[in-house]
């Protein structure tokens, strides 16, 4: 029996009934956002923390470590309860609770004399993610998109070392912007110390690789693992939240099925927006609660392995048959440029890389597409020119040289560059695996089929040395 | 104000409301607003309600419909109100 009951009484006398547009919430509403929640895999992805380091510096490397281990072991101390509190308060999951924190080879610039000093600072990193309880730290980070300092070349030969010993410490470097150019003699370095991490994590199916992102353009304030770091631009401390919903988005679109672009676009800008006000609702109050400044917004789709949850299935739900398949490139710019639409106007500040996540192995829907043969590894390299972030958990033959890894960062970092957008590379050769294999990473990195990757060289381009100009473009001035 | 919604979702049956309703009133928390449907067989009741009166923290308040919910069957949720009014109302 169908019954609807209301208390109209109350509606005479609750002062904000009165105004027009404050109009109390209604049992479809309700629903609506708890079908979300239970059924569409709305989540908040991740509260990250930033903060700076950058008054942990001393030239005495146990002071360092000391000061480093203190100050987020303080700062972040309430973080995951405060997480779990909201959680509890609003009946919306935040999946993730992180910290992001300075670049460390500026902190340990002036203690760190080799790479094995720096993979101390990496060790006391991990040490304090396991103290307050976040799963992942970022921050082992170097900014060299022109130059590199001594600091920063060990921090980047340390990575191999201090990514096999540490759990939760993700590593990004940024070696090229549309500012500067491209810093080919890091982006060369990078493809070494990719091969050496996948060396040294072999056995765990070079799982340290999925911990490091090599960057063109790189946020500052990006809440997102593995490429998180809290940029000098930024305050002492500040929280950043990154929403999720590619499951949402999928199921309105259901309902738009048959209709043309402006129906498709507009229903894909609306949903934005309501997923996106959860994550500043989200964000105020972890601020409020935490007393640490509210930073962005990312309005980034970010999908995860489960069945539901897939940016891959939007792309097919618009139209596709696979992803891959002509027409994906369009596509995705366009769900990329609506979701941006209609969550900027959802946050009172947007930032991070704000755009559709588009990684193998943590969604579903590009699985099956590598799987059937409908994505290869150039098509992915097209859609990251019009989406963020770039080449993103792809498994690749662990005997691919690392002059070609060091070619596809390049390939990457020039998109970005020529493009004023953030781009990055997150590739995993798999040692002792080849194309057709499957790596498991386990949880939300998911795994992946190991694909082919171009047989001809790029060595004698990579290995010049030097820098590739900024565009001309970047000359506004 | 302090405005939570009340979400109960389950197979119909006798006294749900009032167990609810009975929970509240001993532990002030004023009813604003009812609403009750019947979506695939299943009962479908929303309750904005008021907390503000109450010494319980909410915490406590949503523990404890939540066992309510498990004795009689049924799915309690209790939320604070600004999630639905921030993704609703602009």
């Amino acid at each position: 029996m169908f019954v609807l009951l209301s208390l109209r009484r109350h509606r005479m006398v609750t002062p904000n009934r009165k105004k027009a547009g404050n109009i109390m919430i209604n049992i479809y509403e309700v629903n609506e956002t708890n079908n979300m929640i239970e059924h569409e895999n709305l989540d908040v992805r991740t509260i990250t923390m930033g903060i700076s380091l950058l008054d942990c510096a001393d030239s005495d490397l146990d002071a360092v470590n000391e000061k480093i281990y203190k100050k987020i072991t303080t700062v972040a101390k309430d973080l995951v309860t405060t997480g779990q509190a909201i959680e509890r308060d609003f009946g919306i999951p935040i999946v993730n609770k992180r910290i992001s924190v300075t670049p460390i080879a500026l902190v340990g610039g002036a203690a760190c004399k080799c790479p094995a000093d720096f993979v101390t600072i990496a060790r006391t990193l991990d040490r304090a993610a396991h103290e307050v309880g976040v799963n992942f730290i970022g921050g082992y980070s170097a900014l060299v998109s022109k130059g590199m300092t001594t600091a920063d070349e060990n921090l980047i030969r340390s990575i191999p070392k201090a990514l096999a010993e540490t759990e939760r410490v993700c590593s990004s470097i940024n070696v090229g912007s549309t500012k500067t150019g491209l810093n080919m003699d890091a982006v060369n370095l990078m493809g070494q110390i990719v091969k050496e991490t996948a060396e040294a994590t072999r056995e765990h199916d070079s799982l340290g690789c999925a911990k490091l992102v090599v960057f063109c353009n790189a946020p500052d304030d990006n809440p997102f693992m593995a490429g998180a770091f809290h940029g000098v631009t930024e305050a002492d401390a500040i929280i950043n939240v990154g929403v999720s919903g590619p499951g949402v988005v999928k199921v309105a679109l259901e309902k738009a099925r048959g209709e043309n672009f402006e129906v498709l676009c507009e229903t894909i800008k609306k949903t934005a927006f309501k997923i996106t006000r959860v994550g500043q609702l989200v964000a105020q109050e972890a601020s409020k609660r935490l007393g640490i400044p509210f930073g962005i917004i990312d309005l980034s789709l970010a999908p995860t392995p489960a069945v539901g949850d897939s940016v891959a299935e939007i792309l097919q739900e618009i139209g596709l048959e696979r992803v891959g398949a002509p027409g994906t490139t369009a596509a995705l710019a366009m769900l990329n440029d609506q979701v941006k639409k209609g969550g900027v106007m959802a946050s009172s500040y947007v930032g991070g890389l704000s755009g559709a996540f588009i990684p193998v192995s943590e969604d579903q829907g590009m699985i099956d597409a590598v799987n059937a043969g409908a994505l290869t590894l150039e098509k992915l390299e097209a859609m990251t020119c019009v989406c963020s972030v770039g080449l993103d958990m792809i498994a690749i033959p662990g005997d691919t040289p690392s002059t070609t890894i060091a070619g596809i960062i390049a390939d990457e970092a020039a998109i970005g560059m020529i493009n004023q957008k953030t781009t990055a590379v997150r590739v995993i050769p798999v040692i002792g695996k080849g194309i057709g294999e499957t790596v498991e990473f386990g949880g939300l990195l998911g795994y992946a089929p190991v694909m082919p990757v171009n047989q001809f060289s790029c060595e004698k381009f990579v290995t010049r040395g030097g820098r590739i100009p900024a565009p001309i473009h970047s000359f506004k001035n | 104000m302090n405005k939570i919604i009340i979400t109960v979702v389950g197979k119909d049956t006798v006294g749900i409301i009032a167990k609810v309703c009975t929970y509240l009133a001993e532990n002030h928390i004023n009813i604003l607003d009812i609403s009750q449907t019947i979506v695939q067989d299943y009962f479908n009741m929303m309750m904005i309600a008021d907390m503000a009166k109450s010494d319980k923290p909410f915490e406590a308040v949503s523990g404890d419909l939540e066992k309510i919910g498990e004795e009689i069957g049924v799915k309690i949720k209790c939320q604070r109100e600004e999630i639905f009014t921030k993704m609703h109302r602009i």
